[in-house]
């Protein structure tokens, strides 16, 4: 075995309620391997928090001010191992759906706790983290079914945009990434276009482009651009290719 | 138990029925002038009367073999046969009355000689009458039966409803009590006194709620009590976070209010707002008591931004349902945000409880 000291496992709480950091803390206190670098209050702090001191790993309840704990871990992205802390059984599926380490039901008991620990301590031991998929792109697929999305959250780096799907006025992908247009900016978000698409409302919002998904309140006039194309103009003013295929699934909607 | 039979009102109107009848007898039998006039009025009139208590026994029949669970050929062979006997009475009955008319009544002399052609059209009108009635009562038995079926599905749709909302209202919010028994485990290490004081409150609410399912109205000073009882122990989870101001009307506490119908409002008003707010924020609840009716007041901070959570406008629902199915048009419910706050106004007619309903209790 080799006897050089082993880096500290740097832990974050993130819970609304003081009296259930203070349970996680009391039983984290027994473990000198892991140290508690902060705790928040809040999603937007958590989200800060951990954009800035990246922490191993994160104690997350769900239900929160300003951003649910699903949100959160769709924006801190999937370096960190996540245990979910919560009252709530209903979101268990879902929570393994998005790789957390482990799901923890309020009343907290130690042994389910420790044997909560020791998962994400072999978790971050085998530093396998799930790369396989983007964070956002499980939290599209774990979204629950027959429910669209209402609003994104956005990270740009410890600051977090929420956009309401209201406001978007179209999605461009770019690589590994999709840009989401809104009020004149583009908020750039770890993604592929295709996990978005599902998640939005498909009344709402049309593929009109292998790159291009378009608000369809925005749309102004669609005209002929080429032979085979043709592009939509918003009301922004910002112009949209248009593919065949796409061309004909918004006659397909229009037509409706 | 017959349904022409026991009952006067319809046995007269079943009886009125028959006098077409028996005009259209007096033609058949006049239509071949074998018999005058007044000698077939005279001879339709009392026989139909006859006849008609005659049909009433096709409902015994009818009962005994229903139509949907009976073979076609048994169900022709009683009524057919039935249709046979009644009239072979009916042709008996017929010609005794002829022989009296014609032996009493000078002018109507040798009527049961010259009625002897007419008898099978008595005979067969007979049958068809007696059919007619099996199909009469028949069309009665259905027609019962889908309206039994029917008040049956009412009756059912209301207990079930009442079943439904007596759950809903007996119904602890589980969360409420995972949450709570989470501060109080963080408690025992750091704050044993405050642990057990928040046991304490904790069990207060419970017993509170225990039973209060089954009463269908409580003093609203009692509903209050709970409220009091509900928020010590939200105090203890959310401490500053948590404001909560009240302004209730004195006359108001002794009016009845069905039970927890106010705590999930002020549940509803943490949950879904104070709980969102970083800072926290205030419930504000006011009830008033003016001209025979209640108007309570829930409002609170919430943030309009808030992610989405799963149970959100199923207590307004209940509580709205509750009230509707309760007092209908007297009651109104209205709920709705308007910036940062959200508010809930209720208003209800003020019941002092009767006497009976407090001996009740």
């Amino acid at each position: 075995m080799s006897s050089e000291p082993t880096r500290k496992i740097r832990a974050v709480i993130v819970d609304d309620e003081e009296l259930a950091r203070q349970i996680l803390r009391e039983f984290l206190s027994s473990h000198p391997e892991i140290e508690i670098v902060t705790e928040c209050a809040n999603g937007f702090e958590a989200v800060k928090a951990v954009a800035e001191i990246k922490p191993d790993l994160v104690f997350l309840d769900i239900q929160m001010p300003k951003l649910d704990g699903f949100e959160v871990l769709e924006l801190i992205g999937n370096e960190t191992a996540v245990v979910f802390v919560t009252a709530h059984d209903n979101f268990a599926i879902r929570a393994f759906e998005v790789h957390a380490v482990d799901y923890l039901m309020k009343p907290v008991g130690a042994g389910r706790f420790e044997a909560a620990l020791q998962r994400a301590k072999e978790r971050l031991e085998g530093k396998a983290p799930s790369n396989a998929a983007s964070a956002a792109d499980l939290a599209a697929a774990a979204r629950p079914p027959a429910q669209y999305l209402e609003r994104i959250p956005v990270r740009d780096g410890a600051r977090v945009f929420i956009i309401p799907v209201a406001k978007l006025d179209y999605v461009e992908a770019q690589d590994d990434y999709v840009a989401l247009a809104s009020d004149g900016k583009k908020h750039l978000k770890q993604q592929t276009i295709a996990s978005l698409e599902t998640a939005l409302d498909p009344s709402r919002f049309l593929r009109v482009h292998r790159s291009y998904i378009v608000n369809l309140e925005r749309v102004a006039k669609i005209e002929p651009y080429s032979k085979d194309s043709h592009v939509a103009v918003l009301t922004t003013g910002a112009q949209l290719p248009v593919s065949r295929a796409g061309y004909a699934r918004l006659r397909e909607f229009l037509d409706r | 138990m017959h349904p022409l039979l026991g009952q006067l009102r319809r046995l007269l109107l079943y009886l009125i029925a028959w006098i077409p009848l028996a005009a259209l007898l007096a033609y058949l039998l006049s239509i071949t002038h074998q018999l005058g006039i007044e000698e077939a009025l005279a001879l339709a009139i009392p026989l139909c009367l006859f006849y008609a208590f005659v049909c009433l026994s096709a409902w015994y029949p009818c009962r005994s073999t229903p139509i949907d669970r009976v073979e076609l050929e048994k169900l022709l062979a009683t009524h057919v046969g039935g249709a046979l006997v009644a009239s072979g009475l009916w042709v008996f009955a017929a010609w005794v009355l002829a022989w009296i008319l014609a032996s009493s009544i000078f002018a109507f002399r040798g009527l049961n000689e010259r009625l002897y052609s007419e008898l099978p059209v008595v005979f067969v009108t007979g049958v068809l009458l007696y059919l007619l009635s099996v199909f009469f009562y028949y069309v009665l038995i259905a027609v019962e039966a889908s309206q039994k079926a029917e008040a049956r599905v009412m009756q059912m749709s209301i207990l079930a409803r009442e079943a439904e909302l007596r759950a809903l209202k007996a119904q602890v919010n589980p969360h409420f009590l995972f949450n709570s028994l989470n501060s109080i485990s963080a408690l025992t290490s750091s704050d044993p006194s405050k642990a057990r004081e928040m046991c304490i409150l904790l069990g207060d609410f419970l017993r509170r709620t225990l039973g209060l399912g089954e009463k269908s109205a409580i003093p609203l000073e009692e509903e209050m009590s709970l409220i009091h009882a509900f928020l010590a122990v939200e105090k203890t989870r959310y401490g500053a976070r948590l404001h909560m101001e009240e302004n209730i009307a004195k006359d108001a506490l002794a009016v009845d209010v069905p039970p927890l119908l106010l705590q999930p409002l002020v549940e509803n008003a943490i949950s879904h707002g104070i709980a969102n707010l970083i800072d926290g924020g205030w419930i504000h609840l006011d009830i008033g008591c003016e001209g025979g009716s209640v108007s309570i007041v829930v409002e609170n901070l919430f943030d309009p931004e808030a992610p989405a959570r799963r149970r959100n406008g199923v207590g307004l629902a209940n509580v709205r349902q509750r009230l509707q199915a309760r007092y209908g048009n007297r009651a109104t419910f209205d709920a709705k945000g308007e910036g940062d706050r959200f508010r809930v106004a209720i208003t209800l007619p003020a019941a002092k409880p009767t006497e009976k309903e407090v001996a009740a209790r």
